[in-house]
């Protein structure tokens, strides 16, 4: 069976990890000035494309 | 293999499925505008489209086929009287899905507003209906009107700019609001929204 022949040393798990990171979302800003997803109707005010498509908490 | 078997399956029997876009072409139908998954939404406009293509025939045998689908006299009668014509001319393109930033609590379901691309608040006939109501007289016997547009004395903001599109006639009547079906060409300029109905 494969065992390890040596103690993984802080430095080698640092720069094994150092590609875990969570992707960065892709952000637009709606005319309110709040960030937003694209292609989505804002979280905040409902708009999307320049018309009100949700109100209230449906956004 | 799925050769040639489209559509998804959502993980419901076939009968659980069918009765599920049952329920959501009827409240598409009745609201225009519901809110559900993105999944489910794409599925369902298989099932709205054709309903309004069968609108769009108009006859008898379309009324039951449709029947089939809503079970219901009243939302046919609707469907064929109000929705339908709206259509007119159409080939496809009668429902929009709009997806909305913030998935479902619970299963992060991603979540959209799905609505007929025409509505009854924004079709020019009931702005005549209601118009004509008003006052008659005074602008039906003159019949030299084309659709005139200017300017809506209601609260149509979101509407302003975009409504007043190439069918523009300013005429010496300024609230003129006077759009027949048969001689506008259709709107595309979505007025404004009502409060949108809420379906999980
Ligand atoms: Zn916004």
């Amino acid at each position: 069976m494969a065992v390890p022949k040596k103690r993984t040393s802080r430095s080698r798990k640092g720069m094994r990890r150092s590609h875990d990171h969570v992707a960065v979302p892709n952000v637009v800003y709606c005319e309110c000035g709040e960030p937003n997803l694209p292609h989505r109707a804002c979280s905040v005010c409902g708009n999307y494309k320049g018309r009100q498509v949700v109100s209230g908490d449906d956004a | 293999m799925r050769h040639r078997k489209s559509g998804r399956k959502l993980n419901r029997s076939n009968s659980h499925r069918t009765a599920m876009f049952k329920n959501m072409a009827r409240a598409l139908l009745t609201y225009e505008q519901i809110r559900t998954t993105d999944v489910k939404a794409k599925e369902l406009r298989r099932v709205v489209d054709k309903l309004i293509t069968l609108a769009l025939r108009n006859d008898l045998h379309a009324r039951r086929q449709a029947y089939k689908v809503l079970g219901n006299h009243q939302l046919v009668q609707r469907l064929f009287d109000e929705i339908g014509p709206r259509f007119a001319g159409g080939q496809g393109g009668y429902t929009r899905i709009i997806k909305l930033s913030q998935p479902r609590t619970g299963d992060c379901a991603p979540m959209v507003i799905i609505e007929l691309t025409k509505k009854a608040s924004d079709a020019p006939a009931p702005e005549k209906v209601e118009e004509k109501a008003a006052d008659t007289a005074a602008k039906e016997a003159p019949a030299k009107k084309a659709p005139a547009k200017k300017a809506a004395p209601k609260a149509e903001a979101p509407a302003e700019e975009t409504a007043p599109a190439p069918e523009e006639a300013p005429v010496e009547e300024a609230p003129a609001e006077e759009a027949p079906v048969e001689e506008a060409p259709v709107e595309e300029a979505p007025a404004e929204e009502p409060d949108p109905k809420k379906e999980a």
